[in-house]
């Protein structure tokens, strides 16, 4: 009993709670590093440095009137948040945070909540749902601006999902395996990260990472310039809110699965090295988030430095460049891990 | 007294049931999407609770997250004004209540010639699904017993997708004369 619901339940809390304050303070994060890259100093007066600035925006956004245009499709538009929000947050449910184990009470609690035998698969597939709540919401919102920024981004997330899955399955060849523990515990045992087996794979995997999560420079769903703000132009005060921390999870998620995958998770760099093992010392869940943050300060740093991609560039980029070339590699690795066995 | 297995299994196919009828009956095709989307979901669970990991996996990746996405990417750009005003059914429901029939007799058939297969053995569980990899064992099974079979249903899927190309490419350039 209390190992299958209370230890659970306590994780699961856990995990939300970290990964709401991540979310939070990754956007007082990218306000200051694109600041920085500015030659700017960003949120100053909230608290010293700015720090409460990401509370007093959660304060804002929650007192806010909350509004639905006249014509929406009022459902639908309370529906499509709470679409795109759940899976964001419910796939960190098979995320391995770190490989080590303590026990409370005598049970045994493992730092990641559950690690299920098609655990990659499920994550994709929840991660495909969220882009319902994207399209419906921008369609129930009954304006041109929020449709054609939905439309685009339907299109968008569709076309970098075959790449992205093409650049896990190149990865899966090497593992034998679904459950995203045990493929970290495959890069273990190989000696190396997958990011150095299979550097094809893993700059693929970036790219559509980027382009799935609508950041810059595939930001066209929501590009302010030509259409107000895409598909949440409609959204406002809490309804807003839950669409941003989506995006914001998302970022965190895919930033999760890169490092899981091709980063050898909490594994310490260079795991087979006599000479590096002392930087086993620094727990495996340090190791994760500080490859985790590396991650999201790409995602910042692309944003702050990349124009963005004009919508017959980005299909071009994703079907005519990156799905042959993950095939390509898909196929090549196959063959070589069948002769070279 | 039920037991939790059963009760979620019933749960989730009045669901699948209900909002599959849903699904025919809305007005608003985006409506109806949504509640197809409920359907698929609830197979998937139902897969789920047969310990057939991979294919609720692939069941909600292909379907909800591909599929479904593109009948909303069409609904979107399609008049819904017009649309809601038109008639709901046509008038073939005489061919309809023919198919209907046969496949009720097919269904029938199979279920009552494979009623061995449908009792399962009671309290034993089924310990090499539990034990083994799920995806594992369907690879061996796809690749290997089933080889032909999935070879002949790819090579249809690429006729149809050359052939929708094709279809789409034409129009194309006649309408660009």
């Amino acid at each position: 009993m209390v190992e299958y619901f209370v230890i659970p339940a306590v994780q699961i809390v856990v995990v939300f709670l970290a990964v709401s304050v991540m979310v939070a303070y990754m956007t007082y994060l990218e306000r200051k590093v694109v600041a920085f890259m500015q030659a700017r100093l960003g949120p100053m007066r909230v608290g010293y440095w700015g720090l409460l600035q990401p509370i007093a925006d959660a304060v804002k956004l929650m007192i806010k009137e909350d509004i639905i245009p006249a014509g929406a499709d009022k459902l639908i538009f309370t529906l499509g948040p709470v679409i795109t929000l759940i899976p964001a947050f419910a796939v960190f449910s098979v995320i391995p945070f770190s490989g080590s184990q303590f026990s409370v009470f005598g049970y045994k609690v493992h730092l990641y909540i559950t690690d299920v035998n098609v655990g990659i698969l499920f994550i994709l597939a929840l991660s495909s749902i969220g882009v319902l709540g994207i399209i419906l919401g921008g369609w129930s919102s009954n304006s041109k601006y929020p449709l054609l920024g939905s439309l685009r981004s339907a299109a968008q997330m569709v076309s970098y999902e075959v790449a992205m899955g093409f650049s896990v399955v190149s990865v899966l060849l090497y593992t034998h395996t679904l459950s995203m523990v045990q493929i970290v515990e495959a890069q273990k045992n190989m000696g190396w990260w997958f990011a150095v087996i299979q550097p094809i794979g893993f700059i693929i995997y970036l790219i559509c990472g980027v382009a799935e999560t609508n950041r810059a420079p595939f930001d066209l769903p929501e590009a302010e310039s030509e259409l107000v703000a895409g598909f949440h132009t409609e959204y406002s005060g809490f309804r807003f809110a839950l669409y941003f921390l989506a995006e914001y999870a998302n970022m965190i998620l895919i930033s999760s699965i890169a490092v899981t995958l091709f980063w050898g998770g909490w594994l310490a760099p260079f795991p087979n090295v006599k000479a590096l093992a002392f930087l086993q010392v620094i727990p495996g869940l340090i190791w994760f988030l500080l490859k985790v943050y590396f991650f999201l300060y790409l995602y910042i740093w692309l944003r702050a430095t990349l124009p963005r991609f004009r919508y017959d560039q980005l299909m071009r980029v994703g079907w005519k460049f990156l799905i042959p070339v993950a095939m390509a590699n898909v196929i090549l690795t196959a063959v070589l891990r069948l002769y070279l066995k | 007294m039920m037991t939790f297995d059963q009760i979620l299994f019933y749960a989730l196919a009045v669901i699948a049931v209900l909002s599959a009828i849903m699904v025919i009956t809305r007005r608003n095709p985006v409506h109806s999407a949504l509640f197809l989307i409920t359907t698929l979901f609830c197979v998937a669970g139902i897969y789920l609770q047969l310990h057939a990991e991979f294919l609720a996996a692939v069941q909600v990746i292909v379907y909800v997250g591909g599929i479904m996405v593109l009948f909303l990417f069409v609904i979107m750009l399609v008049n819904l004004e017009t649309l809601s005003q038109e008639r709901r059914f046509n008038r073939q429901w005489h061919i309809a209540i023919l198919v209907s029939v046969v496949l009720l007799v097919e269904f029938g058939t199979i279920i009552w010639r494979g009623k061995a297969a449908l009792q399962l053995p009671a309290n034993q569980p089924l310990m090499d699904t539990l034990t083994t990899n799920n995806s594992e064992q369907l690879g061996v099974v796809l690749y290997q017993q089933y080889m032909l079979p999935f070879e002949i249903a790819s090579f249809l899927l690429l006729v149809a997708i050359i052939g929708a190309v094709i279809l789409a490419k034409r129009r194309l350039s006649s309408d660009g004369k």
